[in-house]
């Protein structure tokens, strides 16, 4: 029978009508799927007990490698095997400017305006479509370890993620076939796993270092209520960079014993690589690290690395994160001993000399009871349940803000900001703008995000024109420029004219990503399978009808053909009967239908003489009276 | 009769009940609903009403309303593993017949 969970008085769901929701962390590094169970928000294992499912995607001929195994093969196949790929999110090329060292093959999609793909023996493949491998993937564990298909799930998403790093998100979602609850900050989430296990109150910070990005958050805890006060990070800094610096420490190494060191290989990089990784999860309990590994051209790496020479080697990475620390403090206009306390997220603060960094910043020990890898997930789970309605008191009332300015291009290229950074989610704020020229009739409005104040400056969101505006003389027009942020932080930009009255239908194209029709082609193609499917169930039915009615005409035939039918009617259904037979053997089901059909009618006058016939047979020798009416 | 717990499934009780961080034990019950008929209903305990029955099983006040009763007494509650998933089933011996996913039932 199935397994039932205790649910809140009152709230026990009807048979087959649980709301299983998921909470998501859909890391740089590593990805965690985590649901509340009897109450309790839990990670949910796979079936080796791995909570983590590390974010790489091999791509084999004909299939797709998700997790540990993929990860084990990315030395060996560097270019199908995709690490990080969060960091491409909602990107364009020229976005990425660290290229030289990530050995993908980048190609940028003209069509999609210019957001880049990887080529990989698969195939082009978005960042999209590959996060969506790793979604799915997580779906596929909830799925298993509930017992039933997921109501929704809410994925966290990086504070200081853009709009269309977060529409790229919810896309993978989509195209993983995970409906979205919601989009919520990882600071937001782990302060939601650490306010409400510990019923703490007062102003956090929350500092998150995970693979590939930082992010620095204070939040203000009352009562249940979560207020973000500001955010700020490095969307380019992470654990990664601490690997990065060992990898080149070491190939310093190297060249200096080797005299001709010939370059390295897309191997041998993620070979060097995958042991600096290995050298820094190593030093976080032990005072040196041993890196021993084979080049493919021969040499032997065999270096030993100590804490002394590893927190000097990262020195500067540590104190990069000081910057947006310092800078959230002042958007929040507090000072340090305004904090009550410091969360910890993210497998790279387990470092010990970013944790003594971060003490002796704030001044007080990090709050570190809940597992940094976990902790986004397990909020994410308790926001979610709450989403999906598993609960009825205290619900949860989450403000987000705005991680950057939201404005759009005035005359020569200048930036006017209709909502400022740091604005409480969710939020609508109009502002009207006017026509330039005399007898203008059309606008074209470009949005922009960003702090600077020339669009050049500025990252491109969306353009879209205002049309239909009656010809008048400059500046008389008015027209409401109306932003709007929803919950998950996603804008919708819409424009009026006042003066006229007249409304204008706009569209708001994202000038990132897959539009519509790509992302229902790719959705389309994996679905793929489903309409083959069906396209083979349909053609089976017609066979089996067709075979059906061959069966019972064969027969008929045996029986009456020689009397009822002349010669030549008894070819034409013969001929139709050949040529519905050999259409059974293909694969055509329309095909086969319509012969089908054709053979039914064919046969009609036939089916009516047999019915004569059987009638006279019943009558014949019997007269009216002796027949029971 | 009684309503009894497993041992495993008290401590798992005993658990959730301490991370939820108030609660007075577990409600057993039964609710006209599903396609067989009945369903469970498995939820924690803030208030106890006038007429509850209660027992106790490893520590653990299990909670039943005398309507639901008649249907589970005899009912032990156990904390079972199958595959990925985990949760709590319920051995009633009252039970006729079961729908096939055995989320609900008939006496």
């Amino acid at each position: 029978m199935a397994l039932l969970q205790i649910s809140e008085p009152g709230m026990s769901p009807a048979p087959h009508q649980h709301k299983l929701a998921v909470g998501i962390d859909l890391g740089t590094t590593n990805s965690l799927v985590a649901t509340v169970r009897s109450g309790m928000s839990t990670v949910l294992h796979d079936e080796h007990g791995h909570a983590l499912l590390p974010s790489v995607v091999r791509y084999l001929e004909n299939a797709v490698i998700v997790g540990h195994e993929a990860q084990a093969a990315q030395s060996m196949d560097p270019v199908n095997t995709i690490i990080s790929v969060k960091r491409f999110m909602g990107r364009a090329l020229h976005d990425i400017t660290d290229r030289a060292h990530i050995p993908y093959h980048f190609v940028e999609n003209d069509a999609s305006h210019g957001v880049l793909e990887l080529k990989t023996r698969a195939g082009l493949k978005s960042p999209i479509e590959i996060s969506a491998e790793i979604l799915k993937t997580l779906k596929a564990r909830a799925e298993k370890a509930l017992g039933g298909e997921l109501t929704g799930a809410v994925i966290t998403v990086p504070a200081y993620f853009d709009d269309a790093q977060r529409q790229a998100t919810k896309d993978a979602a989509r195209l993983a076939g995970l409906h979205v609850l919601r989009l919520l900050n990882e600071p937001t989430a782990a302060a939601v796993a650490y306010g409400l296990d510990n019923a703490s109150e007062g102003i956090y910070v929350i500092y998150d270092l995970g693979g590939g990005t930082f992010d620095i958050s204070i939040l203000r805890l009352s009562k249940g209520v979560f207020e973000v006060l500001a955010t700020n990070g490095d969307s380019a800094l992470g654990g990664d960079d601490f690997d990065h610096r060992i990898y080149c420490w070491v190939l310093d190494q190297v060249r200096s014993k080797t005299p001709n060191f010939s370059p390295l290989t897309e191997e041998d990089t993620r070979l060097l690589l995958t042991k600096a990784r290995q050298a820094k999860e190593w030093l976080t309990d032990n005072h040196e690290a041993n890196l021993l590994c084979k080049l493919s051209n021969g040499t032997l790496v065999d270096e030993t690395l100590t804490v002394q020479q590893f927190v000097s080697l990262t020195e500067t990475l540590v104190s990069k994160t000081l910057g947006p620390m310092r800078k959230a403090m002042r958007d929040a206009g507090l000072s340090i001993t305004d904090i009550n306390g410091v969360v910890l997220v993210g497998g790279a603060t387990r470092m010990p000399h970013i944790r003594h960094a971060v003490q002796a910043h704030f001044k007080q020990e990090p709050l570190t009871n809940l597992d940094p890898d976990k902790v986004v997930a397990l909020g994410a789970a308790i926001q979610a349940n709450i989403l999906a309605g598993n609960r009825q008191d205290d619900a949860l009332l989450l403000l987000d803000v705005t991680p950057l300015s939201l404005g759009l291009e005035t005359m020569g290229g200048l930036v006017e900001k209709v909502i400022p950074r740091n604005s409480t989610l969710p939020i609508a704020r109009a502002q009207d703008f006017t026509t330039y020229k005399d007898g203008q009739t059309a606008m074209a409005i470009h949005v922009v995000q960003g702090e600077r104040e020339l669009v050049s400056d500025c990252r491109s969101l969306a353009r879209f024109e205002l049309r239909g505006i009656p010809p008048m003389a400059a500046g008389a027009a008015r027209i409401r420029v109306t932003f709007q942020v929803d919950a998950d932080g996603l804008l919708s930009v819409s424009a009026r004219e006042q003066t006229s009255g007249a409304e204008s239908n706009i569209i708001v194209k994202p000038s990132y990503g897959l539009n519509e029709e790509e992302i229902t082609a790719t959705l389309k193609a994996s679905y793929g399978a489903a309409e083959t499917d069906k396209q083979a169930r349909m053609l089976r039915e017609a066979v089996v009808d067709a075979q059906r009615l061959i069966e019972a005409i064969q027969a008929a035939l045996a029986q009456d053909g020689e009397t009822l039918l002349s010669k030549e009617e008894r070819d034409t259904i013969a001929q139709h009967v050949t040529m519905l037979n050999t259409l059974c053997q293909g694969s055509d089901s329309q095909a086969v239908k319509q012969a089908t059909e054709a053979l039914n009618q064919a046969t009609e006058h036939f089916a009516a003489r047999r019915m004569d016939a059987s009638v006279q047979k019943a009558l014949a020798g019997k007269n009216l009276n002796s027949l029971e009416m | 009769m009684a309503i009894t717990l497993t041992e495993t499934a008290a401590q798992r009780v005993e658990k959730f009940l301490a991370n939820r961080g108030k609660g007075v034990g577990l409600r057993l019950g039964v609710k006209t609903t599903g396609c067989s008929g009945m369903a469970y209903t498995l939820e924690f305990v803030d208030d106890l009403q006038a007429d509850d029955v209660t027992f106790e099983s490893f520590g653990v006040k299990v909670i039943v309303d005398p309507k639901s009763l008649v249907y589970i007494d005899g009912t032990e509650l156990d904390f079972t593993k199958e595959g990925l998933n985990e949760g709590f089933k319920f051995n009633n011996p009252n039970v006729k017949d079961e729908c096939g996913c055995g989320e609900s039932f008939t006496v």
